[in-house]
């Protein structure tokens, strides 16, 4: 699997209720191979969805899509029968980590969990579990992972992709988009795109989506977008001095945001006067990052790294 | 969520960590008789009175109406055994420090209004220790951290001598280990009986902390006695807000005196608002997006009145009720709508948009800036509903530049 997802990739959702049913509809839309639903008592049934093909997801498909998909009462029984190789949750809060350490356990090498509002404890239970075992975990509270034209998992608008040469990592659904877009109207589109999630606790963090896209021939560059609390930035920020050869752009939200208070994400809070917007683009300035000003500027920070390295 | 100090240590104290003696009262009547209630009891003819807030610094911090009135007062008069002398004290304390307004380094010069007090026993304290519970996010586990520096901001510490400050990770599957916390006793340097009743306490604090589901505790002093007891003399919680669900005994905690009525009032609607000082008010979808825009409007020279997500699920009733609560706001001098349409499509947006404005009307300058899903029907909505004083944005710095200018 080239970054996270590729045409390969034989996707389960579980969770099938409202949002996991409107989102699972989108993504077979664009054209992203969903295999089957896991929705415990559900099991056996199928769920039918039909509706126009979306233009701008992998070309070469019908104008029109019908599905029955298959649901199934546990993950093991739904990669047995179907091969899934990656899995997103849509299931609940109060269940969501307990899909996702199902899902670890049947085998699955990937877990997009795009649940918002998970309890802390669970996910730090939940990411022992995955300790020693072959699963990624992306997200949660992530808007989720997406290859241009090749495979889409998880709540993002398909239209505004377009295969291209930059990798883009964030932690905020919304200022991906944004990030997205521009890129697109500049026509340096994207190789991936992948959201970490606004969670304190979460699976996948800046250093391993920068280690992946570092990796990979396609990226060109790379636009990380990080926001206050923590030190993922300064974790990411190390690495890119170390390891990082590609030129990397980057935003960092939460300039004006007042200490103590979480501002929309669990994990966007400024506590003991740590994690910092200040700190974070000192940091990310000193590795070599091209830092834009304001959302506004990301594409032209991205143009800016990629003349910097005489690749544009 | 947070809690007052002696709602923590009642949390704590029913899983077994050792805590002194107090109780609660929101009268001068009610303080003497605790404090009465706490010296025959206990056999301590001293007792402690202490302001409950939500804010950290109680002790050092000042009475706006009592320029030279503490947070924290421990009422000596009953040493002698003249227990009336004690309690004419603590009527006196009570009837001051009860509705008056306490500032501290953590209240803002704004202060926080006294409305309950911990009336609590003396204790004969032989040393200040630290103690916490926190997560440690770049490994995604709780951390205990202990200190020999009680009675400090641990900031300080950390800043001033961070080889002071001890810590164990603690294994979610097995909770703090004997070894572990036997390891913290011996850096805090307890002995004796101390030793065996500190490691029983950070065990049993850490699983309190897990079992509560609590984002933070603090046991900021933990105190030896000249007993040898080990005690909680402060205790500093808030609990995870994403686990309540599963802790309905710590939801009946709310303290909504302590919170801005106006978060209250957004948090009915699945708001994220946090309200600020400055004149422009923000309304946008997702948090990363909500954040910068705020700092855009302060990069072009203007100031954010709020912080509002309205969220990726959001209906037309939901940013009607979050325009309200912008309007609401005398500072705002200018609003500022920032969408992009992800999930969130732009005509939910325009129509909760235009609905606001035909209930509560527009006295403000108004700048909408739609991209994403649906942006020309969502524009094709605003610019139908011929609002006056409306201005639309080709993006987010365009849009910020307009109201600020217009706000001018």
């Amino acid at each position: 699997m080239s970054r996270f997802v590729d045409v390969h990739t034989r996707v389960l959702v579980q969770g099938l209720g409202k949002v996991g049913q409107f989102h699972t509809d989108k993504a077979i839309a664009y054209g992203t191979n969903m295999v089957g639903a896991v929705h415990p008592g559900r099991g056996g049934s199928h769920h039918r969805f039909e509706g126009e093909s979306d233009a701008s997801g992998v070309p070469g498909r019908p104008a029109r899509y019908a599905v029955d998909l298959p649901v199934y009462d546990t993950v093991r029984e739904a990669v047995a029968a179907t091969g899934a190789n990656a899995s997103v949750i849509y299931v609940p809060p109060a269940g969501a980590a307990d899909a996702i350490m199902e899902a670890a356990e049947a085998g699955i090498p990937l877990i997009v969990c795009i649940t918002e509002g998970i309890p802390v404890q669970d996910m730090v239970r939940a990411k022992r579990y995955l300790q020693g075992r072959a699963t990624r975990l992306i997200g949660p509270n992530c808007p989720g992972v997406i290859t241009p034209q090749q495979c889409k998992i998880g709540i993002m608008p398909g239209y505004i992709h377009r295969p291209g040469r930059v990798g883009v990592v964030s932690r905020s659904g919304t200022l991906t988009y944004e990030a997205v877009k521009q890129l697109t109207d500049v026509g340096l589109g994207q190789t991936t795109a992948v959201g970490i999630g606004g969670d304190p606790v979460n699976g996948t963090n800046f250093v391993d989506v920068l280690a992946e896209f570092q990796a990979d021939p396609e990226t060109e560059a790379v636009i990380l977008i990080g926001e206050i609390g923590g030190s993922a930035e300064e974790e990411a920020a190390a690495w890119i001095e170390k390891h990082m050869t590609k030129p990397v752009a980057g935003f960092i939200a939460g300039t004006t945001a007042p200490p103590g208070k979480r501002m929309g994400h669990a994990g966007a809070i400024i506590s003991g006067g740590q994690g910092t917007a200040a700190e974070k683009i000192a940091a990310l300035e000193a590795a070599g990052v091209v830092v834009a000003p304001t959302p506004t500027d990301m594409a032209a920070a991205v143009q800016q790294a990629m003349r910097q390295a005489g690749i544009l | 969520m947070k809690i007052h100090e002696y709602q923590a240590k009642a949390l704590l104290a029913a899983r077994g960590i050792a805590v002194p003696q107090g109780r609660v009262a929101t009268s001068p009547a009610e303080a003497v008789d605790a404090a009465r209630t706490l010296m025959a009891a206990t056999g301590v003819p001293v007792v402690v009175v202490k302001s409950q807030i939500h804010a950290g610094g109680r002790g050092k911090g000042r009475f706006l109406e009592y320029p030279d009135l503490g947070g924290v007062n421990v009422v000596l008069e009953g040493r002698g055994g003249d227990a009336e002398a004690a309690e004419a004290r603590v009527q006196a304390l009570a009837e001051r420090m009860l509705g008056s307004t306490l500032v501290t380094l953590q209240t803002g010069p704004e202060g926080k209004l006294v409305q309950r007090l911990y009336v609590e026993q003396g204790v004969d304290i032989q040393r200040e220790l630290y103690v916490s519970v926190v997560l440690d996010r770049s490994v995604g586990r709780n951390l205990v951290m202990a200190s020999t520096e009680g009675g400090t901001e641990i900031e300080e510490v950390a800043a001033a001598t961070p080889e002071k400050i001890v810590r164990e990770e603690v294994d979610p599957a097995i909770g703090l280990a004997g070894f572990q916390a036997r390891r913290l006793a011996f850096a805090l340097g307890l002995q004796g009986e101390a030793f065996s009743r500190g490691v029983a306490f950070l065990i049993a604090l850490e699983r309190a902390a897990t079992e509560l589901d609590a984002d933070m505790v603090e046991i900021n002093p933990l105190v030896v006695t000249g007993a040898g007891e080990v005690l909680a003399l402060d205790a500093k919680m808030s609990v995870d807000q994403n686990a309540l669900f599963r802790h309905p005994d710590v939801v009946a905690l709310r303290d909504l005196s302590e919170e801005e009525p106006a978060e209250i009032e957004a948090s009915k609607y699945g708001l994220s608002f946090i309200k600020l000082d400055g004149s422009i008010g923000c309304l946008v979808n997702g948090a990363g997006l909500a954040m910068s825009t705020m700092d855009i409007i302060q990069h072009v020279g203007g100031s954010p009145a709020n912080f509002l997500d309205v969220g990726g699920g959001a209906t037309t009733e939901n940013v009607t009720a979050a325009f309200k609560i912008i309007t609401r706001d005398p500072n705002v001098k200018g609003i500022f709508v920032n969408i992009f349409g992800g999930i969130m499509r732009c005509d939910t947006i325009a129509n909760g948009v235009v609905a606001a404005v035909r209930d509560v009307g527009l006295g403000v300058p108004l700048v909408v800036r739609l991209e994403g899903t649906n942006v020309e029907l969502g524009r094709e909505i605003i610019e139908g509903a011929g609002i006056p004083g409306l201005v639309s944005a080709s993006d987010m710095k365009d849009g910020a530049r307009k109201i600020v200018e217009l706000t001018r």
